[in-house]
């Protein structure tokens, strides 16, 4: 039983809200990886017009996050749900707060991508950001996939990048400092790259709490706030048991 | 899904040759530490010991080993036709009364086989109560249903019976509705006041155990509450052990849950455990309302 069947209940409407919430948490993270790749181009192409379209669009990941709690809620109320199925509402409660974030994240950097596009800030300030910028998309896209799939194994690799993410958040920082001391004039711009980098560092956190998630949601094991050792032997140990069930 | 896919049978055979105190729970689950512990570190009242049970010539229960933790509650679930309540009735010997009944197997209460030839049956009932479906008060006053019991026992000293009614009776939560009505004849009282009338009629013989048999199925839900509520004062007192088809109601009262299919106990784990992670896929399927 490594994969849960959210089809299969002998209410067919159970499986309709389910599979109606499920798709709906993936359809907010199509949102929310569209608005990210968008900040990201608009950063790398000083294209303050598609700026714009990130900031505006920000409405419509908050709009789902709602309509999705408010489906949960409607499950837990008149489903009392057991098992999996409780462990899945429990999952896309917190994983769309942090898809939220994340369109949240993604605004802010539309934001300064703004500012430099108008200040027309130097380029070569952004070659680092670019990259963790990504990093941390290819993160979010197999964190939705991982969750899309149910798939534990592609949940730690996400968990594992995200030290890369970090890693590569703290050398922009050193990379940026040196730019702030050469050039005292080119603070405000660096401020700016700096929030940004700040911002992707957080996406890549929290696409590691949607791995989290997951693997809460196969296992039943809650990773959170453990060393990555811990979590990928909990995605595994757990595993055993339930292919034991087969 | 195979039923006699052999696996939990395997398992359980495995975990009875151990004979360890933990038995009737899958060791091959140890990462479940947790589960374990729970059961280990409580004190055991009643032992279930590979326990066949057969009507005749149909076999009704598989091979059950469970440890039944005292001062908490079990719960039993499982579809119609499972062997819940037939394992339910095997603890106070009420399958005794079922023509063609064998029993094979041990139980053991406080460490005695509840079996053995020498064992006075009514002086197990007494000790080890039981609560029907349906309310069944007797067709007399509310003060002499709960004053019954004592009264075969003998006990004519009318101080002694007015304590013990009103002890009896606060103890199921009735006191304060029945103290202006003891003279009152039980029939006229609701559902929901019978059925406690009659868990009054059950503790007021000091028994060790209670077996509840869908003690609130006949009940509306406020009646209901208050059956579960009563439920966890009383086992401050007594080891419960309630057989249920209402699988939320087993998640609010129960301490301990098995689930039982087709005779065999296929899981048992404290209650958190079995709602929200369960081990076997059986388990996931019924209290998840999937296709088995």
């Amino acid at each position: 039983m490594d994969k849960i069947e959210i089809g299969q209940h002998i209410s067919r409407q159970f499986n309709e809200e389910l599979e109606d919430i499920r798709n709906r948490v993936l359809e907010m993270g199509g949102i929310v990886e569209q608005q990210l790749s968008d900040a990201l181009q608009a950063l790398a192409d000083s294209d303050s017009a598609l700026a714009e379209v990130v900031i505006t669009n920000d409405y419509k990941v908050n709009a789902l996050e709602v309509a999705i709690d408010e489906e949960c809620t409607h499950v837990l109320a008149r489903r009392q749900p057991a098992a999996s199925d409780l462990r899945l509402v429990v999952a896309v409660i917190k994983t769309i707060t942090d898809l939220e974030r994340i369109g949240d994240e993604a605004e802010r950097i539309g934001r300064m991508a703004m500012h430099f596009a108008d200040a027309k800030g130097d380029r070569k300030l952004l070659m680092g950001i670019l990259h963790l910028g990504e990093l941390v998309s290819k993160m979010l896209h197999d964190a939705l996939d991982a969750f899309a799939r149910m798939d534990t194994e592609a949940a730690v690799c996400v968990a594992r990048e995200d030290l890369k993410a970090d890693q590569s958040y703290e050398s922009i920082l050193r990379e940026l400092i040196t730019y702030m001391m050469e050039d005292p004039r080119s603070i405000p711009r660096v401020v700016d790259v700096m929030w940004s980098a700040r911002a992707l560092e957080r996406i890549g956190d929290r696409a590691r709490n949607i791995c989290e998630y997951v693997i809460y949601l196969v296992n039943g094991r809650d990773v959170r706030h453990t060393s990555l050792e811990q979590v990928e032997k909990q995605a595994r140990a757990a595993n055993r048991i339930k292919h034991k069930d087969e | 899904m195979s039923v006699e896919s052999g696996l939990i049978s395997e398992q359980q055979q495995t975990t009875m040759k151990e004979k360890t105190l933990t038995h009737g729970i899958n060791l091959a689950e140890i990462d479940r530490a947790d589960t374990i512990t729970a059961l280990r570190d409580v004190e055991k009242a009643i032992h279930v010991e590979d326990l066949d049970l057969y009507y005749g010539e149909a076999q009704a229960l598989h091979g059950i080993s469970m440890p039944i933790a005292r001062n908490h509650v079990t719960a039993y679930i499982g579809p119609s036709g499972c062997g819940k309540s037939t394992l339910l009735r095997c603890l106070n010997r009420m399958n005794d009364l079922v023509d063609g009944c064998r029993v094979e197997g041990r139980i053991t209460l406080d460490g005695n086989d509840i079996y053995d030839k020498k064992v006075n049956v009514a002086e197990l009932r007494r000790r080890v109560g039981m609560v029907f479906q349906k309310p069944n008060p007797f067709p007399k006053s509310v003060y002499e249903n709960v004053a019954y019991g004592l009264r075969i026992q003998g006990i004519k000293d009318k101080r002694k019976l007015d304590d013990a009614v009103e002890a009896a009776l606060k103890g199921a939560a009735l006191w304060d509705e029945m103290k202006d009505r003891l003279n009152d004849n039980a029939l006229g009282l609701s559902g929901g006041q019978q059925q406690r009338l009659v868990i009054a009629r059950a503790i007021a013989i000091e028994p060790e155990v209670l077996l509840l048999d869908e003690p609130a199925s006949a009940l509306d839900p406020i009646s209901t509450l208050k059956i579960e509520e009563l439920i966890y004062e009383l086992k401050k007192d007594y080891t419960i052990v309630i057989v249920t088809h209402n699988m939320q109601q087993a998640a609010r009262v129960s301490d301990y849950t098995a689930f039982m299919y087709l005779g065999k106990l296929v899981e048992y784990s404290d209650t958190n455990t079995l709602f929200t992670n369960p081990a076997q896929k059986q388990t996931e399927d019924y209290i998840t309302g999937r296709y088995g």
